[in-house]
This record gives C-alpha cells, structure tokens and sequence, in this order.
C-alpha cells in the first residue's frame, strides 16, 4: 500500500506497518485515533463524517514526511486518513513510524500526528445520538 | 461590438462552507480581471451566512493557500474555500 493516503475503506495497520518496515527498523510505533463515544463537551456521538481536500492533504502529509525525515535520521513514516461515515471504534487515521531505535520512532510519531491535525485539509463532523451534527476544528 | 470577456473558475467547498454554499463543487463566472475578492463576493450573494466564516477560511487557488485576496483568478483555476481543519 502506499505510505501517505486518504482511504474511504477501514483502515488495516498492519497494512500500513508491513508498507513502512525496512529490516534496518528496530523499533515501530502504530498511533491509530479512533471514534470515541463522547464529544469533548460529553455528548454522546454516534459517529464521525470525514471529508478531505485529498490533493492538498496528501501533499501536507507529504511535507510533513519531508520535516520528519529532516528531524530525524533514519524514520519511516506513514500515513492513512480515512474520509466517509465512520462509527465509535472505528480508526480514523494511523500514523506509523518505524527507526533503528525506539525513541526516535515514537518522537517522529507524535510529531506527525500532531502535524497531520494541525495541517491537514481534513474535516469532521460529529454526528450527536439527538439526530444532530457539527463542524469540529482542532 | 465588444464581448465581455469572462474567466470561469472551479469552486470547491468544504465542511461548513459546503453546506452554506448548498455543493461541494461548482463553477462561477467572473470578469475578465476578478480577484479573490470578487470570487468572495459571487459566494456571498449565493449565500450571505459565509461572511460569519470569512475570518477562520482559508481560500486556495490550484492548491496553494492565498496569502492575499487581492490575486487575479484565471480560466480553470480551482478556488478551494478551507475552514479550520479538524483530522484525525
């Protein structure tokens, strides 16, 4: 599979983790975010809609590999976003990162991560148990 | 007699925005000359609610945030209306 994409099918990490494993890599670190049950504010969510400018995402995912691989030396990074309604449990995106060592790996991780949801051309909507919705923001 | 020249440009829309603008894609006519401005200005008379937006959205022409609304669109261009991202 490629190692940036926007997916409209259930992600597999496992998937995604064989893709950026090289036998150099010591150490792997998978973040998956998922669609929790509760909103920040406490109400009950009965799913996420995702949408995304896919051309400009992959390209912020593709500069954030760029930051990364400048950052630190010798990490494989990929990133899978899926888009469409997803439901409690389900992975919304995974961020994996594989090093020689395990602290690089998980520093590249959380660095991507956080990139990714500040960056990227990715929207939500949670949709409320009540039958309503809203735009969320990072 | 003169033709009014115009520029036809590809409009994307995005979350809140789309829902506003009633498509997630559309194509608006412009004169000849329209900046990023005047595109603005032809959302707001589909629908006058963007103007709550028009300070958290981001526009982009062919894939490049605009710094500045004051750039000429041309033939073709995909204007994309960005409100603030929420992945992952």
């Amino acid at each position: 599979m490629p190692l940036f994409a926007i997916v409209r099918d259930p992600i597999d990490p496992r998937t995604l983790e064989a893709a950026v494993w090289s036998e150099a890599c010591g150490g792997v670190v998978i973040f998956l975010g998922v669609v929790r049950e509760r909103a920040g504010d406490g109400r009950p969510v009965s799913g996420l809609a995702y949408e995304a400018h896919e051309a400009m995402a992959l390209a912020e995912f593709a500069a954030i590999a760029r930051e990364v691989h400048e950052k630190y030396a010798g990490v494989r990074l990929g990133i899978v976003h899926r888009i469409g309604e997803l439901r409690v449990g389900e992975i919304a995106v995974a961020v994996c990162t594989a090093a020689p060592h395990r602290a690089a790996a998980f520093d590249a991780c959380r660095y991507a991560i956080d990139e990714v949801k500040a960056r990227a051309s990715i929207w939500k909507k949670e949709r409320y148990a009540d039958g309503t919705g809203e735009w969320v923001s990072n | 007699m003169s033709a009014v020249t115009t520029v036809t440009v590809r409009v994307r829309a995005f979350a809140r925005m789309r829902e506003l603008l009633g498509e997630s894609e559309f194509e608006l006519v412009l004169p000849d000359g329209a900046t990023l401005v005047d595109c603005w200005d032809a959302l707001r008379a589909r629908n006058r609610k963007v103007d709550a937006l028009a300070p958290s959205t981001r526009i982009a022409r062919n894939g490049r945030v605009a710094a500045l609304l004051d750039e000429c669109v041309a033939e073709g261009d995909e204007i994309a209306l960005l409100p603030p991202v929420g992945g992952g």
